[in-house]
């Protein structure tokens, strides 16, 4: 049972745990410091977190004890160059755990852009140069940040060589040699940002989030700059789902971990505003595919509620009925029922920029 | 040998102060820290070897600017005080979005 919550946020770690009844705060770790990511692996029993350090920079910590302790490693970071513009990390935006069998391999999405792999469970890293290389990257610009990065990477369910990134704003794309070539899978995604005759351009695509289904891996969604869209075809075409509650923009995204037609998104006012419609803070999901929508509001603040929930704060356990989400004005809510109905386990944590379940081995 | 202060912040990294270290510009006296102190690089400068941009360094009570920093000199008696800039503390968080 992943009876933990890890709750990356503005200011520090926090490892909450239930005992089947109710939630609480276990451990914090890193007060005061950023946590931009975090990864429980479940294989090798290390937990570790991601600092976004604004003045000193990314950093990355392993701890060996469920966060009791933590070790500091070398971040990823790119090679030094002569060259005018040399990249180096801003951010580590995503940690993901390699499949079973690749022990201690670690990925790793990085602004700007950069994919990093690591063999030792972090201890050194090394950038993926063919995805680097892709004369494709050059389309990709930033969002959000000033430069583009990755915020979501796949290890797919079937086979961990085949990977899956995606990228804002630079698309979807896949890798079935582990990493050694890369293609674009962004068929059918639309941008609202570009000048119409390159709405389609798919390295120029704004995936906020995007998921596989683990139970049924041919199905993917994306909680897109532009809406929401599913691919059913194992990432060959997308399709726009154009409804989804009070509107289909948003950053988080949760996708049952059997059923592919089951998903759940936190909406907001599109672009310019980045709130809810009308100060109602709704979570909405369908059940059937993207045709229909359940906005669901019981136990979520139904006025003067400005909270917007980042895409890494919105999780779903093994079960696929308990979520978990974080807001930006430091609320953090829990469901037990598929989301029928919210508990509200914090009101007052920094704002919160991640939220995964665990089960501590 | 440039006697070598920091901020709190990287105290944690920094077992002893000030480190006593010979150079005669912030570029080599930070070599002789990093050799001395490995972890406190990255906090320090970038990947590519450059001044982290909300740090700064005062070279006998002078701010030395960001861009030109590593190649100011540094006296055999100077005192280097390697602090958090003021600056880059509400950096913009619209980037998790």
């Amino acid at each position: 049972m992943q009876d933990r919550l890890l709750i990356g946020t503005r200011k520090g770690l926090f490892i909450m745990r239930t005992d089947g009844g109710g939630w609480a705060v276990d451990r914090t770790a890193f007060l005061g410091q950023p946590v931009s990511a975090t990864l429980y692996d479940t294989r090798s029993g290390y937990l570790y977190a991601a600092l976004d350090l604004g003045h000193f920079g990314a950093k990355l910590h392993r701890s060996d004890d469920q966060g009791e302790t933590w070790t500091e490693l070398n971040p990823p970071a790119y090679a030094p160059s002569d060259e005018d513009g040399a990249p180096s990390v801003k951010l580590l935006w995503v940690l993901e755990a390699g499949g079973p069998g690749q022990d201690g391999r670690l990925w790793a999405g990085t602004i700007p852009g950069g994919l990093f792999r690591s063999d030792d469970h972090g201890e050194s890293w090394a950038l993926n140069e063919p995805l680097w290389n892709e004369p494709d990257r050059q389309k990709w610009v930033g969002g959000g940040f000033d430069e583009p990065g990755i915020h979501s990477i796949i290890v797919d369910a079937r086979n961990p060589e085949r990977l899956i990134a995606g990228v804002s704003c630079g698309g979807v794309w896949l890798s079935e040699d582990d990493g050694d070539s890369w293609v674009l899978r962004a068929d059918g995604l639309r941008s609202d940002y570009t000048p119409p005759g390159i709405a389609e351009e798919g390295a120029m695509q704004d995936p906020h989030r995007l998921i596989q289904c683990k139970g049924a891996p041919e199905n993917y969604w994306i909680q897109h700059h532009n809406g929401i869209f599913k691919s059913t075809d194992d990432l060959k075409s997308w399709q726009e789902i154009h409804e989804m509650g009070p509107s289909t923009f948003g950053f988080a995204l949760a996708v049952h971990p059997n059923n592919p037609q089951t998903a759940w998104f936190v909406p907001a006012i599109k672009d310019e505003y980045r709130y809810p419609v009308d100060g109602r803070f709704v979570v909405t999901r369908t059940t059937d595919g993207g045709q229909s929508a359940d906005v669901l509001i019981n136990g979520l603040p139904d006025a003067d509620a400005y909270d917007l929930v980042y895409r890494h704060a919105l999780d779903i356990d093994e079960t696929g009925n308990r979520l978990a989400m974080g807001s930006t004005s430091g609320g953090l809510w829990v469901s037990e029922n598929a989301g029928d109905s919210w508990t509200l386990l914090a009101e007052r944590l920094p704002p919160v920029n991640t939220v995964a379940f665990a089960e501590f081995i | 040998m440039a006697q070598v202060f920091f901020t709190q912040h990287l105290r944690r990294l920094v077992p002893y102060e000030p480190v006593e270290v010979s150079g005669d510009t912030i570029a080599s006296v930070l070599d002789g820290i990093f050799d001395e102190i490995p972890a406190l690089k990255s906090y320090v400068v970038d990947d590519q070897g450059a001044l982290r941009k909300h740090v700064c360094i005062f070279v006998d009570e002078e701010r030395i600017d960001f861009t030109g920093s590593l190649t100011h000199p540094v006296g055999a008696e100077s005192e280097v005080y390697i602090m958090q800039a003021l600056s880059g503390g509400m950096r913009c968080r619209t980037g998790f979005l």
